[in-house]
C-alpha cells in the first residue's frame, strides 16, 4: 500500500474497507461509516490530545545535535510532566527515514539535555543505548509552556511537510497526554457523532496516551507498543456495563482503544473506571471480552497494530483483506485510509487469554 | 441576572476547570477574582509576559499563559497548555476583546487592518480556541460535569453606534457564532453563552469613550459576579440534564 502523504485528516475520497463477522468484504466511502454501525451500537473512541513530543537540542556532555522523542510516562495526572521514557535520536529530523537515522552520542545516567526552552536530566538508561528516562527541570505549568513553545509533533519520512499541532489534534482531543495520533479518530468529525446520535448509536470516550509507532531500531521497535497509561470514566464504565449487558455491540475506534478495553476488562471481564496502565499486547488467540467491532487505519502485516487486527478476523479473511487493499490502492499510515472489523465468531473465543504476541518491526501508522 | 453576595464552597464552580483570555485586566483580572473566590482553578491568557507572571505571581494557583488569540499560530499552544495546566476543561470564556481602531473612527474612517485586528481578536480567536478545546469541553459534558462557554459580548453587538463599527460589527459575528454553536453544541450537552456585561470602567472602556464619567460605569467587579452566576446557572443545567439523560435511558433499557 503506498503512505498517505498529506497531513488531511478526513479527505473526501478517504475509503473504507468493511468485513463483516462472516468475513465478506464491502468497500465504501469512509464518510459513510456511521451507515453501517447498527442502532444500539456503543462507539468508544480515544480523545487523547497528541503533545508536541519531539524536542531538538543538544546533548550537554559531547555537545552533539539530537532529537529527543518522548515516549512514555507513568499517569495520566495533569503535574505528571516531570518524568517521561523517551526515544533519542541524533542530528538530523523527520525527512529522514526512522530506520537511517544517526544515532545520538553514548548516553549515560546524569547527562544533562538542553531542548530548547527545556532542560532534562537523563536518569536512567532502559536496557537499550537510545530508550532512556529523563526528568524535565522546573515546575508542571513551566514544562507546559516550554513544550508548548519549542515541541513539534512526532512525524515520519513519508509526510514531507512539518505537522502542526492543528493536523494531529483529532477533533474530539482532549487531554494532551498521546505521543502520536490516535489517529483512527481521525476518521470521526462533529457531522458523525452527531448521525450517531440520531441513529441511536451511543459515543463515548477513553483517553490513551498513545506511544510511538516506530522507533527505527528493531530491537526497540519488538519492545512496541510500551505500556501506555489510560483511563476510563464513569460515564463510560457505566456505557459499556450496560451494553455488554444488552447484547449490543462496542465499536473501538482504533487500536489503543481496544487495547484500552480488554486491559481493564480483564481481570473481572467489565472495564472499571479509573486510571490505569495498560500492558499486555493483543494478537491471534487474544480473547476479547468488549470489543466487538474495530475502526482502524490499514495497516502492513507484521506491525503490532495488524497483529492487533488477527484478534477480530482469521488469518485466511485478514489476506483477502490485504489483496483487496492492494487492488483497490488503499492508502496506509496515519493519514490513510481505513479498515472496519467485526470480530468472527471463531476468531479470539477459542484460545485461553493467549500468550503475548511478540511485535514484529512496527509499521508507521498509528491505529 | 440574578447578584448572590455570597457563594455557597460548594457551588457548581467549586473545583470547575476555566480558563479565561484577556485575563490580567479589565473585566478578565474580574472574572479570575471572582472564579478563584468560588474555588475554581483558573487559567488564563494574555499577551504581555510581563504582566502576565505579574498576575500569576498575585494570584497563587492560578496558570499564568502568554499568548495572542488574534494569532493563528498561539491557539494551539495556549489551548495546550490550558489543558495540560487544568487536566481538563470545564469552561472556557473568551473575554479577551480588541476595539479595532483606536480611538474610535467612523466606519469610512477605518484602516481595513484596524477591522481585521477587531475581526481576528473577537470572531476568529474565539472561534479558534472554542474549536481547539472543543475535545476537552466535550469530554467534560460526557463525563457529566457540564461544559460552558461563555462569550463576552456588548451591546455594540445588537445597536448601530456610530465610530463602534469594527467593533460593533465583529462582536455581533461573535454573538451570533454562539448561537448558533450553541445549537450545534447543545446535544453534546455544552451550553454556549453570549451575554452583554454592560458598559465597564475597564482600559477598554476607557479607550473608547476617554471621557465617560466612571461613576455612571459598572464595576467590572459586578459584571464577573453576574457572568459567574450565569456560568454557575449554566453548569447545573447541564449537570441536571445529563442526570435527566441517563435516568430516560435506564428506564427505557430497563
Amino acid at each position: 500500500m503506498n503512505p498517505a502523504d498529506r497531513p488531511i485528516q478526513r479527505p473526501r475520497d478517504a475509503k473504507l474497507l468493511a468485513i463483516d463477522a462472516r468475513g465478506r468484504i464491502t468497500h465504501m466511502a469512509r464518510r459513510r461509516f456511521v451507515d453501517v454501525l447498527r442502532p444500539g451500537d456503543l462507539v468508544i473512541a480515544n480523545d487523547a490530545a497528541t503533545l508536541p513530543a519531539s524536542l531538538r537540542g543538544v546533548h550537554g556532555p559531547s555537545r552533539a545535535d539530537i532529537e529527543v522523542r518522548l515516549a512514555g510516562r507513568s499517569s495520566l495526572a495533569a503535574e505528571s510532566v516531570t518524568a517521561f521514557s523517551a526515544v533519542v535520536f541524533g542530528g538530523g529530523d523527520f525527512r529522514t527515514r526512522t530506520e537511517d537515522r544517526a544515532l545520538p552520542p553514548a548516553l549515560a545516567p546524569g547527562d544533562r539535555l538542553e531542548l530548547g526552552p527545556l532542560s532534562a536530566t537523563v536518569e536512567a538508561l532502559l536496557d537499550h543505548p537510545r530508550l532512556v528516562s529523563v526528568r524535565f527541570d522546573g515546575s508542571p505549568a513551566a514544562i507546559w509552556a516550554g513544550l508548548a513553545r519549542h515541541g513539534r509533533p512526532i512525524q515520519y519520512a513519508h509526510v514531507p511537510a512539518p505537522l502542526a499541532l492543528w493536523d494531529v489534534w483529532t477533533p474530539i482531543a482532549g487531554l494532551p497526554v498521546a505521543f502520536e495520533a490516535p489517529s483512527a479518530t481521525f476518521a470521526l468529525d462533529w457531522r458523525s457523532i452527531q448521525s450517531m446520535r440520531d441513529r441511536g448509536i451511543a459515543f463515548a470516550t477513553i483517553t490513551l496516551a498513545a506511544g510511538i509507532s516506530s522507533t527505527g531500531d528493531p530491537d526497540l521497535d519488538r519492545r512496541l507498543p510500551f505500556d501506555e497509561p489510560y483511563r476510563i470514566s464513569e460515564a463510560t464504565a457505566r456505557l459499556i456495563h450496560r451494553a455488554k449487558n444488552e447484547g449490543r455491540r462496542v465499536v473501538a475506534v482504533g487500536t489503543t482503544v481496544v487495547r484500552a478495553l480488554e486491559h481493564a476488562a480483564a481481570e473481572d471481564g467489565t472495564p472499571r473506571p479509573g486510571d490505569h496502565v495498560a500492558t499486555a499486547r493483543i494478537g491471534p488467540g487474544s480473547k476479547l471480552r468488549i470489543a466487538d467491532v474495530i475502526l482502524s487505519g490499514t495497516h502492513e502485516p507484521g506491525s503490532s497494530h495488524y497483529q492487533l487486527l488477527r484478534a477480530f478476523a482469521d488469518d485466511t479473511t485478514l489476506e483477502r483483506a490485504n489483496g483487496a487493499l492492494e487492488a483497490g490502492r488503499y492508502r496506509t499510515h496515519e493519514f490513510g485510509d481505513s479498515v472496519l472489523i467485526e470480530r468472527m465468531p471463531r476468531v479470539g473465543v477459542s484460545a485461553s487469554d493467549g500468550p503475548d504476541v511478540p511485535s514484529d518491526a512496527c509499521g508507521l501508522a498509528a491505529a | 441576572m440574578t447578584i448572590h453576595s455570597e457563594h455557597d464552597p460548594s457551588g457548581p464552580l467549586d473545583g470547575a476547570r476555566v480558563a479565561v483570555t484577556g485575563g490580567t485586566s479589565g473585566l478578565g483580572l474580574a472574572l479570575l477574582r471572582e472564579l478563584r473566590d468560588r474555588h475554581a482553578r483558573v487559567a488564563f491568557v494574555a499577551r504581555n509576559r510581563a504582566r502576565v507572571d505579574e498576575v500569576a505571581r498575585d494570584h497563587p494557583g492560578s496558570f499564568g499563559i502568554v499568548g495572542d488569540v488574534a494569532r493563528k499560530d498561539d491557539i494551539y499552544p495556549v489551548a495546550l497548555q490550558i489543558v495540560g495546566d487544568l487536566g481538563g476543561l470545564d469552561v472556557l470564556i473568551n473575554n479577551a476583546s480588541s476595539l479595532g481602531s483606536a480611538p474610535l473612527a467612523l466606519l469610512g474612517d477605518t484602516d481595513c487592518e484596524d477591522f481585521e485586528l477587531a475581526l481576528a481578536t473577537n470572531v476568529l480567536g474565539p472561534f479558534r480556541l472554542t474549536k481547539a478545546l472543543l475535545g476537552a469541553l466535550s469530554a467534560s459534558a460526557r463525563e457529566g460535569r457540564g461544559g460552558v462557554v461563555l462569550n463576552v459580548s456588548s451591546d455594540a453587538a445588537m445597536n448601530p453606534y456610530p465610530g463602534w463599527g469594527a467593533y460593533g460589527a465583529s462582536k455581533a459575528a461573535l454573538h451570533h457564532l454562539s448561537r448558533i454553536w450553541n445549537e450545534e453544541l447543545s446535544n453534546d450537552g455544552l451550553s454556549v453563552l453570549s451575554l452583554d456585561p454592560g458598559d465597564m470602567d475597564t482600559p477598554l472602556h476607557a479607550i473608547a469613550v476617554p471621557d465617560a464619567d466612571p461613576e455612571t460605569l459598572k464595576r467590572p467587579e459586578t459584571a464577573a459576579r453576574e457572568l459567574a452566576d450565569a456560568i454557575a446557572a449554566a453548569l447545573t443545567r447541564r449537570r441536571v440534564g445529563v442526570v435527566e439523560r441517563v435516568a430516560t435511558l435506564q428506564e427505557a433499557g430497563a
